[in-house]
């Protein structure tokens, strides 16, 4: 019989963290951005039928990055919770709020809970309100925390560049197609340049409080963003890129540039 | 509903896609078919909803009910909604005791939401029309206790290309109607008038006069069924389903048309003539 080791709570937390963390890294960003008539969901996915981003309820929507038989298993528990307070109470009485505590209690529980392994996931829930000013965006990460982002988030693999891409470029009150480029532009965007997603690859999403509808949820087909998006460049020579890439690549975004001395490594799948 | 703000287990494992098995499963105290009711007959207690109508057209189906609900001889409601959009794609109008018919309607409504959001897709219109079945099966107990529900069921299926309509028996029996049909105590006047009126090139609108005089014609003989209120200008709900969606007409609309139809009355009040000749297709309009 062997003593078990000791390991201080600090460093078990810490690892747990760098488990979730390490896997959440891997995939592609989600950016989520709010504008004149709601919020924006826009993510780099190839596949038609896993969806990042998806309705929860009337207003309400869910995006996630990370594991997708965790994060999946999230949203048909958030669909579940919702459906069953619109059906016992009222359609107002689900709320954005309730259903982010929700997740939080659960993704905390099992990330402190030894037994289980983290889940690799974060995730954003939306809710819109009458005007943009009650508009809502709650991330939450991992270990159960949440977060009220406001006017713009990115959670996911190069969440650090795409963020600075927007910091840049996000204005407030923007229309659906102002937010759409933007959002499209950011996640095109990284340290070396700038690439152009194409738009069978784009999986985009809205809540949309001027929809007559209800559920103000709706997806934004391909051949829908090919007009608004219009024609693309490939190179950084676009219209508003040139004062960009020079300007972001100096400050505060790590060595990694072209001619680094660091080993190529894979591209994040 | 728990108090701990944790999903319980039972959310997170994969399962059905049918809401109403989650209830069942969940919360079954929720689900209406669960209840027992003490012996007898309940009939009398609680409002009964009346006629509704549906007729197909070129394009598309229109749901229409009249607004009266009634409790034995008293009229119980004069402006009831007896016709509700289940989806984008569906509407469903109930006949019956009509505070169990709203709830199986609401209990409807979400199974075809929950499934779209779980699966990603819709149901196929036969897919709800089982579904639809099987909820009312759910209630047979009740049924057999005088609360009977009876629902309409139309829709448009893309598949088909076209609108099409469910009838429905107490047992849950599902039969699909061709052309037109209509549920409730003024059916029988509503479907002898829908059955001279009823022609398979009607346009929309033409489709809306007519499911407005057969509910005049339910109301003109059918003392649970309401007319046009003209004083109130309370008009029957009129739900429309093409293949843009589902749209319900705004009382102006409806009331607009329903005055032609009260207009036509006033000159001819047996409404308007079908042709004697079937060699001419071409019927009178009031």
């Amino acid at each position: 019989m062997s003593t078990p080791f000791y390991v201080s709570p600090e460093q078990l937390m810490k690892d747990r963290a760098d488990f979730a963390r390490k896997g959440i890294a891997r995939g592609r960003s989600v950016v989520a951005v709010q504008y004149a008539d709601g919020v924006l969901f826009a993510s780099e996915n190839p596949s038609q039928a896993l969806h990042k981003v998806s309705e929860i309820y009337d207003r309400i929507a869910f995006a996630a990055v990370g594991r997708y038989n965790e994060f999946e298993n999230l949203r048909i528990a958030g669909v579940r919770l919702a459906d069953m307070r619109g059906y016992a109470y009222d359609r107002r009485d689900v709320t954005g709020r309730g259903l982010a505590n929700a997740y939080a209690q659960t993704l905390g529980t099992i990330f402190s809970s030894g037994g289980e392994k983290p889940y690799e996931v974060e995730i954003f829930v939306a809710e819109i309100g009458a005007v943009a000013a009650d508009d809502q965006i709650y991330r939450l990460t991992y270990d159960g925390q949440v977060a009220d982002e406001h006017g713009y988030a990115v959670m996911g693999g190069a969440a650090e560049v795409v963020a600075a891409y927007l910091k840049d470029h996000y204005t407030e009150g923007s229309s659906l197609e102002q937010a759409l480029r933007l959002a499209v532009a950011a996640l095109g965007h990284t340290e070396s340049e700038d690439r152009v997603i194409p738009a069978e690859d784009l999986e985009v999403a809205v809540l949309d409080r001027t929809r007559v509808q209800p559920r103000k949820f709706a997806r934004l087909r391909p051949e829908r963003l090919e007009t608004v998006l219009g024609p693309r460049e490939p190179s950084p020579a676009t219209a508003e890129a040139p004062a960009t890439a020079p300007a972001t690549a100096p400050d505060g975004v790590p060595p990694a540039q072209p001619g680094g001395d660091e080993p190529p490594v894979a591209p994040p799948g | 509903m728990s108090t701990d703000p944790r999903l319980p287990a039972s959310f997170l494992q994969p399962g059905s896609s049918s809401f109403s098995d989650f209830l069942a499963a969940q919360a079954p105290d929720l689900l209406p078919g669960r209840r027992t009711v003490p012996q007898g007959n309940a009939a009398d207690l609680a409002p009964h909803g009346t006629t509704i109508v549906a007729v197909t057209f070129p394009g598309g189906v229109l749901l229409a009910g009249d607004r009266r609900a009634t409790m034995g001889n008293i009229i119980a409601s004069r402006d009831i909604e007896k016709v509700f959009p289940t989806d984008e794609f569906s509407a469903a109008g109930i006949a019956g005791t009509a505070g169990l018919a709203i709830e199986l309607v609401r209990l409807f409504q979400t199974e075809l939401e929950h499934y779209e959001k779980i699966e990603g897709i819709t149901l196929s219109l036969d897919g709800k029309a089982n579904r639809l079945s099987t909820i009312i099966r759910g209630n047979l107990g009740m049924a057999m206790q005088g609360l009977a529900v009876v629902p309409l069921f139309a829709g448009y299926d893309h598949d088909r290309v076209g609108g099409r309509i469910f009838s429905y028996d107490v047992t849950g029996g599902r039969y699909e109607e061709t052309g037109y049909h209509a549920v409730g105590s003024g059916s029988l006047f509503a479907r002898g008038s829908l059955k001279k009126l009823y022609r398979a090139d009607l346009s929309q609108d033409d489709a809306v006069t007519v499911a407005l005089e057969a509910l005049y014609d339910a109301a003109d003989d059918d003392s649970a069924t309401g007319g046009p209120d003209v004083t109130r200008r309370i008009f029957p709900i009129v739900h429309v389903i093409t293949a843009d969606g589902g749209q319900r007409l705004t009382q102006e609309v409806v009331g607009e048309l329903a005055e032609q139809v009260v207009a036509g009355r006033m000159t001819r009040p047996g409404g308007p003539h079908a042709p004697l000749n079937p060699g001419r297709t071409e019927g009178g309009q009031a």
